[in-house]
């Protein structure tokens, strides 16, 4: 489900790397010597998850550019012997989704204007809560982000109620602000998580000096923890964005049909049981759903993943 | 630790300053304290009530418990959870930990390969859901597929079979989170001490001995991480079930995710789709709440 | 009243108590180092002078205005950290104007105050570098750089040396040294290394235990210990204590002290005022240049005194050889010449100068005479 991201990162924030990034050089590798024959098995099955891995993958794409007819053909494996681009056509701006012919493109829209504010907030608010929680200790300040930190492993179907009440108290159900809301509120966490860990690290005497040079409480926020703090800044954006564009469980439940983020719209997509089910079509359908956080995994995942690591390592 | 610089009887600005840190932030722990451990305490209250359609206020005791344990949905729902659960930990760990010991032997393109391995945990668990659907789909997907290239005879139909469905859900689930398992091993297997494993093999140790007894009972962190990551994952799997067989075929998928939203929001059980979310956080506070708090302790 | 005052000051963390009550005084100009084993309270004390950290009963002063509750940035003083806690982002121009640019201090003044301290420390040349670029040397010449440029009335320096090796951190000491000459400044000092505490400073205060255990000039710390503790930590190798008695013979003091099959007579100086004590149990201090062969010894000294020892193990090092043997039961260290031709298991004449013989209280531990 949508938090699951996000989980992840926050174990993997809150535990296993007192070690070394995986992108580290000197591994253990260096004392094992294994034959040749030995080799190439361990080739063989790599090679062979990795085409595990890419077989869904694949699968969309060539089938994404086919026509309808060599899919129910059971030419799903197959190469297209007809390129078309029609299904991503089809998919973006004439596919049925329930009741109107819109296409993803409104929702794709949706959950851009859904993203960004959610994610830039909550990266902000995460970056401020860390600094205090690490260089501004105060009574009972392990209790606070003990709280915050368990708030990221809630179930959320416990919260899904009362939302949905509040929203409509407030006037927010079924709207793009009131998604943001929900996605601020339960992206905190996470983003506290990530900067309190980073700035764990961070000398604190540093801000000392910068006391004594007569900086406070803001200056030494703005001019020297925030130009040191790029790599968690990316790592807590990038998981922000994954989490909140992936996220299906919040768009279902408070979303009206005008404010359907992506996942939602395509999950619309590929269950309407009206008409003849058009496979190619839901495939470029979910290749569009997957683009955005799919190319920021390919841009900066390698970047993402030590950054993750580095900045999580335990205080 | 503390770097209070707090002055005793200051003037108004001081206090002001003094308390900066704190107001800071408050508003972060107002809105958790309000919309996450408020909300926590109203559906727990509900779950005590004649809740219907909407909130209501008539207490029924634990009668909604007594009904949601009667209900043949939730143990259905529960033992999908059991047999999903454990399956998907066991084999995201068996995986995760082979292709991490595999990557660790200085393999070429490494950085490629777990490139491969990792990026399904990038994607929406609803676009996974729905390349998995098609391709599990015996009209279109693989049966299809192998039928048409001549044994005609070749079944996998799992995902329209209401005993093997929930083993789709398996398969698409430990598809989209090895990867990630597998970088957790491989960053704890990058932590050992690379002189520990020399002196293993100047004892003599063979290269499976060696990983036996000595790097993977070093990996026990990293396992624990795991089991605490994959277990929460397995409680909540919802948009997965949706997407995938949306709960079908009949309830042979149906989790204590599905559960809860088809009750509460479907039909109109609001009293006992509370109380299945009230078992939820309790199993998941059992697994986290241990966890974080000796990771707190620890960092004292 | 001096220029920093410390007035019974205390620190605690809610029941444990780090700092016990606490008076330092010492004028404008002074050296002050504070020194000590780590956990004396030595860097506590520091950052309360910083107002890092808060005082939980008693006083500081600078310039004689109480700093209770006046926030660091306002107490006019500069610090020197052991990370040197430059901050990274910044050129090592920019480090050094920051404190000021936080004071309001406009723009070409700045420029100015950097270029007048950058030329003092010789680092005009590392202006443009960011900090991860510097050595560890140019590292600290920059921290100081950043204190000086306040034109603070006080100093700190929080082990500012313990970060370098062996042969810098000999050089920058001899350089904090000849800027405190040239400025005059007023400097607090911490440091775990009693050689820095005696080469740098005009007064030392000894801690151990969350107490001052004393106060005073390199020479009376290093001659006068207060107590065994400070002849123990200061000096090196340490001063040899052993217990010994007082006896009256021919009417004059003398120790007595065992040694391997017999005994030692070391008669003190006269004037020292043990005559009256005849009988009492003590731990005779003597520092291992007080013990040195017969030719080594003080002439200027009225109170040489030669026995006879086995020699039992020689350390030579250069300059000096470093000679053990027992005396009460305690091995104690001379330093002879390093030409002296002395081998393991002679017995050979010792010759101990009781002028500088100190006296200690088994008990108390305190110093008697």
């Amino acid at each position: 489900m949508a938090t699951d991201l996000s989980a992840e990162a926050s174990a993997a924030a809150i535990k296993p790397v007192r070690q070394a990034p995986p992108s580290g050089s000197h591994g253990s590798s260096q004392v094992i010597r294994t034959g040749g024959a030995a080799r190439i098995v361990i080739y063989l099955i790599l090679a062979l998850f990795c085409l595990y891995y890419l077989l869904p993958l694949y699968i969309m794409v060539v089938n994404s550019l086919k026509p309808l007819s060599e899919i129910t053909a059971g030419g799903m494996m197959a190469l297209p012997r007809d390129w078309t681009l029609s299904p991503w056509a089809s998919a973006w701006s004439t596919a049925q989704i329930g009741v109107a012919a819109t296409g993803l493109r409104p929702f794709f829209l949706n959950s851009i204007l859904m993203v960004v504010p959610a994610v830039a907030i909550s990266t902000v608010l995460g970056a401020m809560n860390g600094y205090v929680l690490t260089k501004w200790r105060f009574r009972g300040d392990t209790w606070v982000f003990g709280l915050l930190l368990f708030a990221c492993f809630i179930p959320f179907q416990m919260v899904l109620i009362p939302m949905a009440r509040m929203l409509g108290l407030v006037g927010l159900a079924g709207t793009v602000p009131g998604l943001i809301f929900v996605h601020l509120v339960y992206g905190i966490g996470f983003s506290t998580l990530y900067f309190r860990n980073y700035y764990q690290q961070f000398p604190t005497e540093l801000v000392r000096a910068a006391q004594i040079d007569g900086a406070g409480f803001f200056t030494i926020f703005r001019r020297i923890m925030l130009p040191s703090s790029g790599p968690i800044a990316v790592v807590c954006v990038i998981w922000q964005f994954t989490n909140i564009w992936n996220d299906f469980l919040f768009g279902a439940s408070f979303s009206d049909f005008d404010s359907q983020p992506m996942t939602v719209a395509l999950n619309n997509l590929v269950q309407s049981s009206t008409g003849v089910k058009e496979y190619n079509v839901h495939f470029a359908g979910a290749i569009m759903a997957a683009l955005p956080t799919l190319l920021v995994y390919i841009v900066a995942g390698r970047y993402f993943v030590r950054g993750l690591m580095a900045g999580s390592v335990k205080g | 630790m503390a770097q209070t610089t707090s002055g005793r009887g200051g003037s108004g600005g001081d206090w002001l300053r003094d308390a900066l840190p704190r107001l800071v932030l408050s508003p972060s722990f107002a809105i958790v304290l309000i919309f996450v451990y408020g909300f926590i305490l109203f559906t727990f209250v509900l779950s005590f009530t004649d809740s219907r359609i909407l909130p209501s206020f008539g207490f029924v005791g634990w009668e909604n418990y007594q009904k949601l344990f009667g209900l043949r949905a939730w143990g259905i729902a529960v033992k999908n959870l059991a047999i999903f659960g454990s399956l998907y930990i066991v084999i995201c760990c068996a995986i995760g930990l082979l292709l991490a010991i595999l990557l660790d032997q200085k393999i070429r393109a490494e950085g490629f390969i777990r490139t491969i391995y990792l990026y399904p945990m990038a994607l929406s668990f609803i676009v996974t859901g729905t390349a998995w659907k098609w391709f599990l789909d015996p009209g279109i997907g693989l049966q299809a597929v192998v039928r048409s290239w001549g044994w005609e005879s070749f079944t996998f139909d799992w995902i329209k079979n209401s005993e093997m469905a929930i083993y789709t859900i398996v398969i698409a689930a430990v598809w989209q989170t090895s990867g990630f398992v597998m970088a957790m091993f491989l960053a704890g297997l990058r932590g050992i001490d690379t002189e520990m494993m020399k002196a293993a093999q100047i004892d003599g140790a063979s290269t499976f001995a060696l990983y036996r007894r000595i790097v993977i009972p070093q990996l026990r962190p990293a396992f624990m991480s795991a089991f605490v990551v994959l277990a929460h994952m397995a409680i909540k799997s919802y948009d997965l079930v949706i997407a995938l067989t949306g709960g079908g075929p009949g309830t042979a998928t149906e989790l204590p995710a599905t559960f809860m939203y088809s009750y509460t929001f479907t039909r109109n059980q609001m009293g006992i789709g509370a109380a299945s979310a009230v078992i939820m956080l309790m199993t998941i506070a059992a697994i986290m709440v241990p966890f974080i708090y000796s990771e707190l302790r620890e960092k004292k | 009243m001096g220029f920093l005052d410390i007035n019974r000051a205390t620190k605690s963390y809610g029941a444990v108590k780090v700092l016990h009550e606490t008076d330092i005084s010492i004028d404008e100009g002074e050296f002050l180092v504070l020194v000590g084993p780590s956990g004396c309270g030595k860097s506590t004390l520091l950052n309360m002078i910083a107002g890092l950290e808060e005082i939980t009963t008693g006083d500081i002063a600078i310039k004689g205005r109480s700093m209770n509750g006046v926030r660091p940035a306002e107490r006019n003083i500069a610090m020197v950290f052991q990370s040197y806690a430059l901050y990274p982002n910044m050129n090592v121009a920019q480090n050094i104007a920051f404190g000021l640019e936080m004071h309001g201090v406009p723009k070409p003044e700045r420029d100015k105050a950097v270029a007048q301290v950058a030329e003092l420390l010789q680092i005009n040349h590392l202006l443009d570098r960011k900090p991860g670029q510097l050595s560890g040397g140019q590292r600290q010449r920059v921290a100081m750089g950043r204190a000086l440029v306040r034109d603070p009335d006080v100093f700190l320096f929080d082990e500012p040396l313990s970060n370098l090796d062996a042969k810098l951190r000999v050089d920058m000491r001899t350089e904090i040294k000849k800027l405190h000459q040239k400025l005059r400044t007023t400097i607090v000092y911490v440091t775990h290394d009693q050689i820095e505490a005696l080469t740098l400073s005009t007064r030392i205060a000894v801690m151990f235990g969350g107490h001052v255990q004393q106060l005073g000039t390199p020479k009376e710390i290093y001659d006068r210990p207060a107590n065994m503790f400070v002849a123990g930590f200061m000096g090196s190798p340490s001063m040899n204590l052993f217990p010994a008695t007082i006896a009256v013979e021919n009417g004059r003091a003398v120790a007595k002290a065992r040694k391997s099959g017999g005994e030692v007579t070391l008669p003190f100086a006269e004037g020292r005022g043990f005559e009256a004590q005849a009988g009492r149990e003590i731990v005779l201090g003597l520092r291992p240049e007080a013990i040195t062969d017969r030719d080594g010894a003080d002439h200027r000294s009225r109170a040489v005194h030669v026995i006879e020892v086995p020699v039992e193990i020689t350390e030579p090092a250069g300059s000096d050889t470093f000679v053990m043997a027992h005396l009460g039961g305690k091995e104690v260290t001379g330093r002879f010449r390093a030409d002296v031709d002395v081998r393991p298991g002679q017995v050979f004449p010792f010759a101990i100068n009781m002028e500088k013989a100190v006296a200690f209280d088994p008990r108390t531990e305190a110093r008697i005479a």
